[in-house]
């Protein structure tokens, strides 16, 4: 970094690339829906056109907008102009679309593989002139040439194994990467050996191709690693920063942190509740979602308790604070959610536990072969070293290596291709495992808002009841705007729009009072009410005109869903926050038969815990903040794209499509996948027990050798392309446990 | 054989020729987004 002098200036470079400059900030989209040429120019042509947007790059690989902000740009008319041209668009955080950093580890090894390539092919080149008779000074030219090329490609592209292994002995354990570097540094050793003395064989082409197969492994593996996990500081951005505090009939701002039980504080409509706290004044909607994951509003008045993170929706409140800092409801969920990850243990993956049985071996049979040769040639260890290291480049795990990683690259390819993100190099593996699925009802087994599903109000009326729900954040208010029935007809001009929390909304047009909200408050009065669903009445100087039935539907394809899930054993159980008798409705809709109601997010989590400790792998399905311990706990688990961001930050895998047939879908491919990784791990022991006899008897030469090792991977990351193809059942053997079902409610 | 002292530091090169074409595509990145740079084509504007 160049020293500037004071004064002069030295602004950074205006590169286009790096919309850093002063506080310009990128925002982050995911759009699902974009598929070709024409999306790209619609989209960046839309959005390049927005004020404060410096720059635009739809990525069509990863389905990512990045939209560079000037300085004091919010971006808030990005999302409605792509949903505008109707495409659905979310905010991906950083933490969720993968940092930069990781990107840059996948850069070092596409280098080192380009360079491993790069030097595999020039070796090989001369090596095959040796086979094919080279002799006397040529081959020696040859085997120079070789080791000029190899030595510094093996030193360069083996950092990544020799870092690991170095890891692995200071922690005195062996991992894969022992063996790998080894064989690849003495083999590399060794021929400059025979290079220096004149000998008829060397292994350089070997130790550069076992580099370049491992290297297309390990980058495999790397894009479809473990996303930084930063649910925490998520959840933590809930908490308000700045409070309103009433001081002697004032209002001051003041930081959360000096708030003190007791203190009187005012939370506005649009607001969070900062702290724990009990209403003093005021009475109104509130969205408890992060308690109950429940997204229609309750109404609280005076004396009821209010916790933080709940959203104030209608009318401002007064409340005496009764818990804060780390004593809040918040901070006890971010307890839970941290004790969850941190005593996750460790998931050990399927190629670690086989390399821990792998490696050690590997190591012995050489060492045995060496000594074995050293007592059959009477002490000729140069030929014993020689035949030992063939051994260890030939067990080397090439197609070990590559078992694992070619299939899970298939394998989320193919459900990224419908919508499935898997976020966690090892959720496939944990979900072949899962053996019990958990779902949780709002937002997951059901869509979580509302829709109109009747309605009977003439067009006249329909155009004033959204007149007035535009007005209104209440989820029955926006459902009026958005479902089935809603007309196109310019809006008409209401006045003196008022909320009543609990009831509904009026407001004046032409004259004439217009009321929106329940039965009792615009309809005809007491009477039947609907079962399952709810009510918005409209009326005209209290006269009611009509109705509008709303609910919250199941997601489509919910009901073929469980119905797999039971019929395969994996008896789906529900847990909600909402009331037993919503969710009694909602589970025998969707055929659950297993449910518990008013589940908080500590029992929810140890539901969780308790059927991990059954040993059950329960998959976890769910969407809100209060699932966030849970998710997080259970062994592997899922998130619907509209989910909180906290939800999907904490899941193993975001689903994008709306239809509840992504949890099956995904559940089919990770045991399809798995099924052919345990192929794969077979074919690779097939071929070491036909390799290791030749190498021990020293028939390895390096002919042999680079054969062996290209036609083994070869075959492997073929098998792993079988996952591609349509109709290939693996049916699921011998079957989940049986778990007793009980029908009844856990008392709350 | 003489032939070799010149064909065998020409295949070098080339190969050398290629890896770096690749690293600096790799470093510029052109391997960031491999669908969209198939479908750009077709736009008109760019």
């Amino acid at each position: 970094m160049s020293c500037c002098t004071a004064g002069s200036s030295c602004a950074p470079a205006p590169r286009k690339t790096e919309p850093r400059s002063m506080e310009g900030h990128t925002l982050e989209l995911i759009i699902p829906g974009v598929h070709c040429a024409g999306c790209i120019s619609r989209i960046e042509g839309a959005v390049s056109g927005l004020p404060g947007v410096e720059s635009v790059r739809l990525n069509l690989s990863t389905r990512r907008l990045r939209v560079g902000l000037a300085a004091g740009a919010t971006g808030d008319e990005v999302i409605p102009t792509v949903e505008g041209l109707g495409y659905d668009c979310r905010t991906f955080s950083a933490a969720e679309a993968g940092s930069a950093a990781q990107d840059r580890q996948g850069r070092e090894l596409l280098f080192a593989l380009a360079v491993a390539g790069f030097a595999a092919g020039n070796v090989m080149l001369l090596s095959v002139s040796v086979w094919s008779g080279a002799e006397g000074a040529t081959r020696d030219l040859f085997h120079w040439i070789s080791a000029l090329i190899a030595l510094p490609a093996i030193l360069f592209a083996g950092r990544p194994f020799f870092r690991s292994a170095w890891r692995a002995l200071k922690g005195r354990s062996l991992n894969m990467d022992v063996p790998i570097s080894l064989a690849v540094l003495l083999a590399g050793g060794l021929s400059l050996d025979a290079a220096i003395s004149g000998g008829e064989e060397a292994f350089f082409d070997a130790a550069v191709m076992l580099l370049f197969f491992l290297l297309v492994g390990r980058y495999l593996d790397h894009r479809v690693r473990a996303r930084a996990r930063d649910t925490v500081g998520q959840l933590l951005s809930l908490m308000a920063s700045d409070v309103t505090l009433l001081v002697d009939g004032g209002q001051q701002r003041v930081p959360v942190e000096t708030i003190n039980a007791g203190d009187m504080i005012r939370v506005a409509a649009g607001e969070r509740a900062p702290v724990d706290g009990l209403i003093v004044d005021g009475q109104g909607d509130l969205d408890r979602s992060i308690v109950t994951g429940e997204s229609m509003p309750v109404t609280l008045g005076p004396g009821d308790q209010v916790e933080a993170g709940t959203l104030v929706l209608t009318q401002p409140l007064t409340l005496r604070a009764t818990a804060v800092g780390q004593h809040t409801f918040l901070a006890q969920v971010v307890r839970l959610m941290e004790e969850a990850e941190s005593g996750r243990a460790r998931y050990l993956r399927l190629a670690d536990r086989a390399a821990r049985i792998y490696a050690p071996a590997v190591h012995l049979v050489a060492l045995l072969t060496f000594i074995g040769w050293m007592l059959v040639t009477g002490g000729d260890w140069g030929q014993s070293l020689w035949i030992a290291v063939s051994v260890l480049i030939i067990t080397c795990p090439c197609a070990l290596g590559l078992a694992v990683p070619a299939v899970q690259v298939v394998a989320s390819g193919v459900l990224f291709g419908k919508g499935i993100l898997i976020k966690d190099g090892t959720a496939l593996e944990r979900l072949a495992e899962a053996r019990r699925v958990v779902l949780d009802k709002t937002g997951t087994l059901t869509s979580g808002h509302p829709h109109i599903i009747e309605c009977d109000l003439p067009p006249s009326a329909m155009a004033l009841a959204q007149g007035l729900a535009a007005h209104s954040r209440h989820p029955l208010a926006q459902a009026m705007l958005t479902g089935q029935g809603a007309t196109s007809a310019p809006a008409p001009v209401l006045t003196a729009v008022t909320e009543h929390p609990g009831q509904g909304m009026s407001g004046t047009s032409d004259g004439s009072v217009i009321r929106l909200g329940s039965r009792a408050f615009a309809g005809p009065g007491n009477g039947v009410t609907v079962p399952s669903g709810m009510e918005l009445w409209l009326s005209i100087d209290g006269v009611p005109q009509g109705h509008a039935v709303l609910a919250d539907t199941l997601r489509d394809g919910a009901v073929e869903t469980i119905a797999a899930l039971q019929a395969d054993g994996f008896a789906p159980l529900l847990l909600s926050g909402d009331n037993p008798t919503a969710v009694a409705d909602t589970a025998q809709a969707a055929g659950i038969a297993d449910w518990h109601a008013e589940q908080r997010p500590e029992d929810k989590i140890a539901a969780i815990q308790a059927l991990m400790a059954a040993g059950q792998k329960p998959l976890m399905v769910g969407d809100g903040i209060n699932d966030g311990p849970a998710l997080a706990a259970a062994h592997v688990s899922m998130a619907p794209a509209s989910a909180s961001d906290l939800g999907r930050a904490a899941a193993d895998i975001v689903f994008l499509s709306d239809r509840l047939d992504a949890v099956t879908e995904a559940m089919r491919t990770a045991r399809r996948a798995r099924a052919l990784i345990v192929q794969n791990f077979g074919l690779a022991l097939a071929y070491n027990l036909v390799a290791v006899p030749v190498a021990v008897l020293g028939g390895a030469s390096p002919l042999v050798a680079a054969i062996a090792m290209s036609s083994s991977s070869l075959v492997v990351t073929l098998n792993a392309l079988r996952l591609r193809l349509p109709g290939l059942s693996l049916r699921r053997r011998g079957g989940a446990p049986k778990v007793a079902r009980t029908g009844q409610e856990v008392p709350a | 054989m003489n032939v070799l002292l010149y064909l065998v530091p020409v295949a070098l090169l080339l190969g050398g020729l290629g890896l770096a074409a690749f690293v600096w595509a790799l470093r510029s990145g052109q391997f960031d987004d491999p669908d969209g740079a198939a479908e750009r084509i077709l736009l008109d504007d760019d």
